[in-house]
């Protein structure tokens, strides 16, 4: 499925459906944070630094933008390479990060607990965030594979 | 007029206690959380502080484990910058003064 070649590429290895899937939710989450950045099922992406409120406001005014603008340029890769054969490691990098975003804010919504069996899915939400989790679990020990 | 006591003067407040506030590190913590796979949070680990796989092993399962663990410390500039790449990976940190 996923393949780590010796410069840090991946190989995807995944069929039209799961490729088309993941353009489909890269989307709408992109469309979520531009219309509604301050939708509950985002909280987790946005997480306190500080506990003291003006220590955080600062925090959000410094780096919240940057967050908020990463999260959209890997979403918005994990869209434009979808269909490809081979990823960089650059790329790879943005897919493990968007496929965590999506995988937060699908959990959210979903309430997911840990632990939680995705084996026998009772919703299509469940059975999207198995498919996710899989598919971030075969990058990460396809990524993993090269460090020490 | 004239008067015996003493002429105020400018006395420097003490200080120390500040000093040692400034001394002291900021560490930065990672929460547990039900979503984050156990091998992506090891990756993120080793990726962004550079450590071992068994560091960041280790460090994954006190997460796991006892609900949080430090993965780094030093100035309030370090940690808040460690804590920001930490949140641009979707991991729940937070930092405070040790």
């Amino acid at each position: 499925m996923l393949e780590r070649e010796a410069d840090g590429g991946i190989l995807l290895r995944l069929s039209r459906e799961e490729r088309s899937l993941l353009v489909d939710l890269a989307a709408q989450l992109r469309s979520l944070l531009g219309a509604s950045p301050d939708d509950p099922s985002l909280h987790r992406l946005f997480p306190p630094a500080y506990e003291d409120d003006q220590d955080e406001r600062a925090y959000r005014e410094l780096a919240g933008n940057d967050l908020l603008e990463g999260r959209h340029e890997a979403l918005e890769l994990l869209a434009s390479t979808a269909e490809r054969e081979r990823l960089t490691a650059d790329e790879a990098d943005a897919w493990l990060r968007a496929l965590n975003d999506l995988r937060l804010v699908l959990g959210t919504r979903l309430d997911v607990q840990e632990d939680m069996l995705a084996t026998s899915p009772e919703t299509p939400e469940l059975a999207v965030y198995g498919y996710l989790s899989w598919l971030q679990e075969q990058l990460v020990a396809a990524m993993s594979s090269g460090l020490a | 007029m004239t008067t015996l006591a003493p002429a105020e003067v400018e006395v420097e407040q003490p200080r120390q206690e500040e000093d040692v506030r400034h001394d002291r590190p900021w560490i930065v913590i990672v929460w547990n959380d039900p979503i984050n796979l156990m091998s992506y949070v090891t990756l993120v680990f080793q990726k962004l502080f550079g450590y071992s796989r068994a560091k960041a092993t280790q460090l994954m399962l006190q997460v796991h484990n006892e609900g949080k663990a430090v993965v780094s410390s030093g100035t309030r500039e370090k940690a808040e910058h460690d804590v920001s790449r930490l949140h641009a990976h979707g991991l729940w940190a937070t930092l405070r003064q040790d």
